[in-house]
């Protein structure tokens, strides 16, 4: 952007390789792609006819719809102009205003803040869709939405919140702060991080448009063969995780190999502020399972268009192929939401307790364990399916196992509350509340696990408390004690402390009143997904209904105090308003694009609270003039 | 420490029994079936370790919350201790053993029969004596039940003598369902081609609903129905009856078989 | 921007625009085919006419596709499928079937369950059951224990109806049955035939979708 030169007509500023461009050439995409697939006719296709729905077609528009898009962002133009032999500086639009932040910005602070308002986005569509569920459980037969859109919703409001909050947490937060932790001046790949973002974005966008298509039945977790049976509004979740996978495989890449290869002199494996040692092991759950889920969407998608049959019985496949590829992928899924919420909760909980973190070691074997553990555990969701019946005890000990190192991870935190002086501030206040929320989580999780347990409480409400008090309590408390901890860092402006606290207060009564009587509704006999229930559970339901219309305008408080503080009033805060001992507060804000003037040489870990002053030598005598 | 480690003995001494003794027993399921009351012990069990662990952290977290506030305004910093193998040893140990008591006990409490979960066509866990096998057929909204030592009667709705050890053998027309009945403590999924038995043996004569708790496409939700188990005299009575009602459907069911792969079944077909 | 209002302005007009656009979309999902009544024919009597076309629509963003239709009072055929009876009372259903044989998934289905003395009218003969390969659609309340199966119209049958709108002198099959109504509730029903040629076990698109093969039956 050029600031001396004279401004141009604003329509001229618009047209581009921008976010503008982008759509445009994504609509152009589309239909290029959908007027392709009804160019293709086979005989083997030839079922199209009776089904009215162009699988094909559909596909193909999602997919040169999305090529379209990143086209338009501009990700071509750097690989093109070096394979033309041309020269062309790998950093894209780090300088400049506002506009950097709706295209393509390598700077990772611009990413992160994307990142930051994306999420928010569809995590706000997400809440409005459960909003809406719970809407139509006020009364036990169907009266709003009909039982078809009401499965569209169910499916729409988890299949949104587990595909765009597994970057939710590293996104936002680790994207903007694990450079300037580890003192590095960039993320290892800065084109590839932003183009991360885009494919979530894009990804949101594709999964919303399913009500144009009929929407699916299957919830977020898009069992074989209902999968198969669904029109083609599934193509869209199909699509929507494709792009996700894709997005996290690449996040988790670029993290590894930065936090591998870019620490700063100093920073050595035990000085690595915890919040990284989260994001790590995070990653490489990424990085592992996401391939996983994309393998058996292609076979879903081959199964119900070219008329493969990996998961239909009658002809050969299995159902519960499709079960355990997309548990094998899911249960790490949710160790991805998980393990960033331990990365928060203890790298915030020293600095407001004063004290440095206890255990540090503990801690990062605790995150390690769960990591690692979190690959061996995923048939305890089959436990009733007809699996192998001699493997179920293995399972069951696996998954009781992970309470250990999760165990660690509360032990440290707990112990960094010793004798510390605990100030109860916003982040601090959502702090303490993850560790309410996130053992009630894990216990119900032990009850899970427990096979002849679980035989009564798998597949019904009871699970849903179970995750959500894990997921919701555990990753989105974290999610805003970030938001409230480094809000101030990212934009040089605090989030008002009063409406912060009223907003804590509201979530977490109203998250409670939610989700505790689930566990209730569980054991008395409701399923997951249904939409009609016993006239005997209607006070129940009302009961959670009211709750979560009481949670949801908690965000709105929330939303308004963003509003308020960095729209409207914009007071500047203090450069490290926490008196952080971090490495990220001491950049001045904004934070300048190459982060550190010189790359900054470790001596300790972040957590030297509590620790007297070093005693400096006294400086050389300066030297008495002689005496006479 | 002192006082903490008082107050939880104190806490966990009054609670636990209470949990133990007066709440878990009375949860759901119930006691209607071997299944069901084994799965209320096996909660109860669960109660009585999670509890006092519960109380433990409940009451660390009130008394650090408490004590070990900020007094003032003024900045002022912690005591910085960073880590004690004394602590965090014992707790690791304590954590293991008490997982692996958990694995063992459920281990157990499964071998029972396999408490009520479907445990596929060829079940680790089986129980001794004679049973009465019943087929349970899911189907896209609908379960429908075959009794094989009846002539392969179907009927609408289910009924069970009481006393009697059951296999449910469940299995699905087309997609994915599950059928649960709550009081009886069984849950087992129905795959398409796949025979999924769980064994059950109803201890009391009583009415209870069956839920699919597997979404199965639109009208999940509604896919519940109403069984009975009753006498055995009046179950011999009503299966007969069956028999008498349902003699033309008889007639052109397809052979009793442990799945059924139906026309049609693809796309075009 | 500057100044405290012209940011004040912009959160406004944000705000609204995200309200409409959450209007747009709950409207869109609310959107459910209408509600129609039986006939009434005496105290406690109601007279319900049905028929089932090869394609009918399209209707709320689906593609045409087969379904039930129903005569609402005032004698106009509607394109629905939420039906409305009174309580603890006697219906009378006939249906006009135009469309194809397509065969039962589970033949246990091609046997009446729950009509007044468990039997069915087909073109003037009293039956109990029908060959499962028969049937052409069935009309199942589950919850009320009813289950009739619709036989359809033979293949070599001439002047058949290939889509609607259908009328009486095509090729057709009448059923006439009698149910009796209890309790209030909103029930619903179902086709139990696999009409769907092209998804998977004939079950996907109309015969998981309200308004074609699926609906309630508003006992009031």
């Amino acid at each position: 952007m050029n600031s001396d030169a004279i401004a141009r007509p604003l329509w001229r500023r618009l047209i581009g390789f921008n976010l503008l461009g982008g759509i445009v050439l994504g609509i152009v995409g589309f239909y290029f792609g959908w007027w392709l697939g009804h160019q293709i006719k086979a005989d083997s296709l030839d079922y199209f006819g009776d089904t009215n729905q162009n699988d094909v077609a559909l596909m193909l528009g999602y997919l040169f719809s999305v090529i379209g898009f990143l086209v338009g962002l501009g990700f071509a133009n750097y690989p093109l102009a070096r394979m033309l032999g041309r020269d062309r500086s790998h950093v894209e639009n780090e300088e400049g205003g506002v506009g950097r932040y709706f295209g393509l910005c390598t700077d990772h602070k611009v990413v992160g803040i994307q990142y930051l308002l994306g999420i928010g986005l569809f995590f706000f569509i997400g809440g409005v869709n459960a909003m809406l569920i719970r809407a139509e459980l006020l009364r036990p037969s169907p009266q709003l939405f009909g039982a078809g859109n009401y499965l569209t919703l169910v499916g729409l409001h988890g299949t949104m919140m587990m595909g765009i909050m597994t970057s939710g947490v590293l996104g936002p937060f680790a994207n903007y702060f694990v450079p300037l932790m580890i003192g590095a001046r960039r993320m290892a790949f800065p084109r590839i991080e932003a183009i991360t973002f885009w494919l979530l974005m894009a990804a949101g966008t594709i999964l919303m448009t399913t009500i144009f298509f009929g929407g699916f039945p299957t919830g977020w977790t898009g069992y074989a063969p209902l999968n198969v049976q669904a029109n083609y509004g599934f193509d869209s979740y199909i699509f929507f995780f494709a792009l996700v996978g894709l997005s996290m495989m690449l996040l988790g890449l670029n993290m590894i190999v930065t936090i591998i290869s870019m620490r700063a002199p100093g920073l050595t494996w035990s000085r690595l502020p915890i919040f990284c040692w989260g994001a790590l092991s995070t990653s490489v759950l990424m990085v592992l399972a996401a391939p996983v889920l994309i393998a058996a969407l292609l076979m879903v998608a081959f199964d119900r268009s070219v008329q493969t049959s990996f998961f239909l019985s009658s002809a050969g496949g299995s159902p519960y192929l499709f079960q355990n590829l997309f548990w094998f992928f899911g249960h790490p899924e949710v160790y991805v939401l998980a393990l960033p919420g331990f990365g928060i909760i203890l790298e915030i909980l020293p600095v407001f307790a004063r004290k440095p973190l206890w255990g540090y070691r503990t801690a990062v074997a605790g995150i390690l364990g769960v990591a690692l553990l979190s690959f061996f555990v995923w048939q305890h969701h089959l436990f009733v399916s007809g699996l192998n019946s001699s493997l179920r005890p293995f399972y069951m000990f696996s998954t009781e196992a992970i309470s250990v190192p999760t165990g660690l991870v509360f032990l440290a935190g707990m112990a960094t509350l010793w004798r510390a002086k605990i100030r109860y501030t916003v982040p601090m206040l959502f702090c303490l509340a993850w560790f309410f929320n996130f053992f009630i989580g894990g216990a119900s999780g032990v009850f899970l696990s427990d096979v002849p347990s679980d035989v009564s409480t798998h597949g019904t409400f009871f699970v849903m408390a179970h995750f959500h008090y894990a997921i919701m309590g555990g990753l989105i408390f974290a999610f805003f004690a970030a938001i409230y901890y480094w809000v101030p860092k990212m934009f040089g402006v605090a989030l008002n402390e009063r409406l912060g606290k009223i907003h804590f207060w509201m979530m977490f009564i109203a998250f409670n009143s939610t989700f505790a009587p689930l566990f209730a509704l569980g054991l008395m006999g409701m399923p997951r997904r249904v939409v009609t229930y016993p006239s005997h559970l209607q006070p129940l339901n009302d009961w959670v209904s009211v709750s979560a219309f009481v949670l949801g305008a908690s965000m709105l408080v929330f939303l308004g105090n963003v509003v308020y503080s960095l729209v409207i009033v914009r007071k500047p805060a203090p450069a490290n308003p926490w008196e952080s001992r971090s490495l990220e507060w001491t950049t001045p804000t904004p934070v300048p694009v190459g982060n550190f003037d010189r790359p900054p040489v470790i001596d300790s870990d972040p957590y030297d609270y509590g620790v007297p002053p070093v005693a400096l030598p006294p400086p050389p005598a300066a030297q008495a003039p002689a005496p006479g | 420490m002192r006082r903490i480690a008082i107050a939880w003995f104190v806490l966990s001494a009054i609670l636990t029994p209470i949990v133990v003794a007066v709440i878990a027993p009375t949860l759901p399921p119930g006691n209607a079936s071997n299944a069901s009351s084994g799965q209320v012990f096996d909660d109860t069990v669960l109660f009585g370790i999670v509890t006092p662990i519960a109380v433990a952290i409940a009451v660390y977290f009130f008394y650090a919350m408490f004590v070990f506030r900020r007094r003032g305004p003024e900045p002022q910093e912690g005591v910085a201790t960073r880590d004690n193998p004394g602590v965090h040893i014992p707790w690791l140990v304590g954590t293991t053993v008490i997982v692996l008591f958990l694995a063992t006990f459920g281990t157990a409490e499964l071998a029972d029969a396999g408490a009520g979960g479907g445990q596929g066509p060829d079940p680790a866990f089986k129980p001794s004596g004679k049973v009465l096998p019943v087929q349970v057929i899911a189907q896209q909204w609908e379960f429908t039940y075959r009794y094989p030592t009846y002539g392969g009667v179907e009927t609408a709705h289910l009924e069970l003598p009481v006393g009697q050890q059951v296999a449910f053998h469940v299995t699905s027309l087309d997609v994915i369902h599950s059928f649960w009945a709550p009081k009886l403590g069984v849950k087992a999924d129905a795959n398409p081609g796949v025979d999924n038995i769980a064994y059950v043996k109803p201890e009391e004569e009583l009415s209870f609903e069956i839920h699919c708790s597997e979404l199965c496409g639109l009208w999940h939700g509604y896919m519940f129905d109403t069984g009975q188990v009753v006498s055995p005299s009046a179950f011999g009575e009503w299966i007969h009856e069956q028999q008498r009602v349902f003699a033309p459907a008889t007639k052109v069911l397809p052979k009793y078989a442990t799945h059924y792969f139906p026309e049609p079944e693809r796309r075009g077909g | 921007m500057r100044s405290n209002g012209a940011r004040l302005a912009t959160v406004v007009v944000g705000v609204a625009i995200v309200a409409v656009l959450i209007g747009f979309y709950v409207a869109n999902l609310l959107s459910s085919p209408p509600t129609v009544s039986a006939s009434q024919t005496a105290s406690h009597e109601v007279q319900l006419t049905l028929k089932t076309e090869a394609a009918v629509g399209p209707q709320g963003g689906n593609p045409p596709w087969v379904s039930y239709l129903i005569k609402d009072p005032e004698g106009n055929w509607i394109h629905s499928t939420i039906f409305k009876v009174p309580a603890h009372s006697l219906v009378h259903v006939t249906v006009y079937q135009f469309d194809g044989e397509s065969g039962l998934r589970n033949p246990f289905l091609s046997q009446v369950q729950g009509t007044v003395g468990d039997r069915m009218t087909i073109d003037g003969k009293s039956l109990r059951s029908i060959p499962p390969e028969e049937a052409s659609h069935t009309f199942a309340v589950p919850q009320l224990n009813l289950i009739v199966p619709l036989p359809g119209v033979h293949e070599e049958a001439k002047n058949q109806c290939e889509e609607g709108p259908c009328n009486l002198s095509q090729a057709h099959r009448t059923i006439d049955f009698t149910i009796h109504t209890g309790e209030p509730g909103r029930y619903r029903w179902q086709c139990f035939v696999p009409c769907a040629a092209g998804f998977l076990a004939g079950f996907g698109g109309p015969m998981q979708t309200i308004g074609y093969m699926d609906g309630f039956l508003e006992v009031a």
